[in-house]
């Protein structure tokens, strides 16, 4: 048994750590939140020179070989620092799927951009009927000629506004939503009859409504095999449920770290409120509930590398407990600061929205419960 | 026991139901429909026909242009409001200034000031909070001092709701620092926002909008016609202002309304997909709110009655300040829930702009559930924060 991580693993982390406590305070991070551009294009330039967007990737991928370990210490460190930049639709959901199933071609031509931090990529894994299933796809490709046609919508497509390519799956085959018969097509933003209406999101990322109308798409930006991508869309949608999982921790602990701190310093009737009882057993509960979290997390990285089932049933547990407990700390953490928890000055209101929408992405805690149960 | 309706009580129901559908402005519905904030323009335009119908102030007495309506009536009336959707009153006015006003006002004041608020001439604003004195509201700094026949008032106000749309703010401010209780000298004083040295800050609350606002006062010079009652009582007068806030919050007929359009919108398939009631989990959540809301309705209807005998209402309505906040909140989360990925979308403006629905961000309204649950985080901390309403009820309901 060996919870520490490695030398190379904690100089990540530290570097990640720096450059937020450096770089990216609140005041940068409203600046870009409050900008009309999606996201920095310099601090993602930073990133890319720092190594994280080929942190996770293989070597052979002209990756730096990195796993789960290294997407949870710097998913963490960007849940301290409020990051909006795109790092989960380009590395974990985009890379995800082109690192599994991706060809040498397509590797060369998009893994290889994503790692450079020169392109941008988005995943399009919902479609506006589908509430939470990724497998439920009504987006049709035809075969068409030496290709396909692409009709369909997509939702909340992370990313979608400043992709230059979007990873589309789309059924080939079979019911709405059954898993097989699903394939994945690489489509250029600009591709005829592609729309796109991109908008902020409460927590300041990005994201986009996509309409395809008859996108034609050539047979070679197929990515893996025809009608057996599910598996695929599923593993690279588990690893960003991990990684929102882990920025949710970090989120967690700021929020009680800022919330402690706050009980020791705001006075009322002559006494820091720290010092009253029944508010102190709430931040104990606060901080159990981040310590329980951590606890998931460990256990869900540590399997991430295990057998399927294993893999799922822990990554369904730890969402489900970032849903609950995420929700209670944020609205604790923000009903401790008064007043100044619902204004948009402070911190504190914007870590919440962001844990919030955390709570809601790849799954809301109903749905990773019922699929816990499904694993069982 | 029982809790049905008279007849003649069946009557006003009736005749309720029939102005709300024949007067309640369409545009203005639409708007609340969607949860695009009103205007001011809106609000006046709204209250003026309330104010027509002689139905401006429900709890004041009737010589001063009330209802004189039975505890069951306003019950009657307030479901009906919540059922069509309607926006209550702006309560600065008419639910808070108004009665301190015809209670501990002198003639002159009641006047002055009384048709005014009825007619929605004037708006006015809340001056009680500052930054430095929230739950701890007794600790107010703001200093009115004499000066011949004017105070002198310095000091900031916070947290000042609408007050960039206000006309006039009363406020609880320090008359004297040479007391033995903090309670005492603190007295309550009514302020022309249009006066020299007063200046309005906004504060945007976390889901974007400028709803509240720091309400600062530089050297403002304010006539002593315009303090409420004697000087240094005002803190005896806000309590019973507070008492009166928190038997309006519990918000009881809002909810079950806002329950029965999510009702509603779950049956209904989302974008084609499956409808949410068929979701176990989520009916059952949602049946357990409705079940809280249900025993809070008749908490409620428990303390009307006891309002109808003549008993003044006590801490209990600490009880329902909770009670009804925590559902509201809950009601929040469900919609947020029932939303989906289409709770993320920041798109506000597409309310306010009237957009095509085929030109919206989803379908619907779901992308203002998240705005929604974000700002009614607010409803636990206003009005004597729920933290607060319990120390109440330890002290005065449990003894302790």
């Amino acid at each position: 048994m060996d919870f520490s991580i490695t030398e190379e693993q904690s100089m990540l982390a530290d570097s990640v750590s720096r450059f937020i406590d450096q770089d990216y305070d609140f005041e940068r991070r409203m600046s870009i939140a409050e900008s009309d551009d999606w996201f920095s294009d310099d601090v993602w330039q930073a990133f890319a020179d720092l190594g994280l967007t080929a942190a996770l990737f293989s070597e052979e991928d002209g990756g730096l070989g990195g796993g789960p370990v290294e997407l949870m210490l710097i998913m963490e460190q960007f849940g301290r620092g409020l990051v909006v930049e795109p790092f989960l639709a380009n590395v974990v959901l985009a890379g995800g799927v082109l690192k599994r199933a991706g060809s040498e071609k397509q590797k060369a031509e998009l893994l290889a951009g994503i790692m450079a931090g020169t392109t941008q990529a988005a995943l399009a894994f919902a479609e506006p009927q589908g509430r939470f299933d990724a497998a439920d796809i009504a987006t049709i490709a035809t075969p068409d000629g030496a290709g396909y046609r692409l009709s369909g919508r997509k939702a909340l497509v992370l990313n979608g506004g400043a992709a230059d390519f979007l990873i589309v799956p789309a059924r080939t085959s079979g019911e709405q939503a059954d898993v097989d018969g699903i394939t994945l097509f690489v489509v250029p933003s600009d591709a005829k009859g592609l729309t796109r209406k991109a908008y902020k999101t409460v927590d300041a990322h990005s994201a986009a409504e996509i309409e395809l109308r008859d996108v034609l798409v050539e047979k070679s930006s197929v990515i893996g095999e025809v009608g057996r991508a599910y598996p695929v869309l599923s593993d690279a949608l588990d690893d960003a449920t991990l990684a929102i999982a882990a920025e949710a921790v970090g989120i967690m602990r700021t929020l009680h770290d800022k919330t402690v701190e706050y009980s020791r310093n705001r006075i009322q009737f002559g006494v820091p409120i720290g010092s009253f009882q029944a508010l102190q057993h709430r931040m104990v509960d606060m901080l159990m509930e981040c310590e329980q979290t951590r606890s998931l997390l460990m256990w869900a990285v540590m399997l991430a590398d295990g057998s399927d089932a294993d893999r799922q049933k822990a990554i369904s547990a730890i969402k489900y407990q970032v849903g609950t407990a995420g929700r209670h700390v944020g609205e604790e953490a923000v009903q401790l600061h008064g007043g100044m928890g619902v204004t948009w000055e402070l911190d504190v209101a914007h870590y919440f929205k962001r844990l919030t929408s955390i709570g809601i992405l790849f799954g809301n805690a109903d749905y990773h419960l019922d699929r816990y149960v499904a694993l069982s | 026991m029982h809790v049905n309706f008279s007849a003649e009580e069946l009557r006003f129901q009736d005749e309720v139901r029939t102005f709300l559908r024949d007067k309640y402005p369409a545009d203005i519905r639409q708007k609340t429909d969607t949860g695009v904030p009103l205007s001011r323009e809106d609000y006046i335009r709204w209250q003026k026909v309330l104010y027509q119908q002689g139905w401006a102030a429900i709890g004041w007495p009737v010589e001063y242009g009330g209802t004189g309506w039975s505890p069951v009536q306003r019950y009657i009336f307030a479901n009906e409001m919540a059922n069509a959707n309607a926006p209550d009153m702006v309560p600065f006015g008419v639910k808070m200034v108004g009665p301190i006003i015809y209670t501990f006002g002198n003639e002159a004041q009641k006047k002055r000031f009384l048709p005014d608020i009825l007619a929605s001439n004037v708006w006015w604003c809340q001056g009680y909070s500052e930054p430095g004195a929230g739950s701890d509201l007794a600790s107010l700094k703001t200093r009115a001092d004499r000066d011949g026949d004017h105070y002198v008032v310095n000091g900031t106000k916070t947290w000042t709701t609408l007050g960039h749309l206000a006309d006039w703010i009363f406020c609880l401010v320090r008359t004297s620092s040479d007391v033995a209780r903090r309670q005492e000298g603190i007295s309550f004083i009514l302020i022309d926002m249009k006066t020299p040295g007063v200046t309005v800050r906004p504060i945007i609350t976390i889901e974007g909008e400028r709803e509240v606002n720091e309400v600062h006062f530089e050297n403002v010079r304010v006539p002593i016609e315009n303090l409420i009652g004697e000087e240094g009582k005002g803190w005896t007068y806000g309590k019973v202002l507070l008492q009166h806030e928190r038997t309006n919050i519990a918000g009881v007929a809002r909810s079950k309304y806002r329950l029965t359009r999510l009702r509603e919108k779950i049956m209904q398939p989302i974008h084609g997909g499956r409808p949410l009631v068929e979701d176990a989990n989520f009916v059952r959540k949602m049946a357990a709110v409705e079940i809280e809301l249900k025993a809070l309705e008749y908490t409620e209807l428990r303390t009307l009655a006891a309002v109808a005998v003549g008993k003044a209402p006590g801490p209990e309505s600490s009880l329902l300040k909770i009670r009804g906040t925590e559902v509201q909140q809950a009601i929040e989360v469900l919609f947020l829930e029932a939303a989906g990925y289409y709770a993320l979308p920041y798109v506000p403006d597409q309310y306010v702009l009237d957009l095509p629905v085929e030109d919206r961000i989803g379908h619907g309204s779901e992308t203002t559930t998240s705005l929604r649950y974000f700002n009614n985080r607010k409803a636990s901390i206003y009005g004597g924060s729920n933290e607060i309403q319990k120390n109440i009820i330890a002290k005065h309901v449990l003894g302790l």
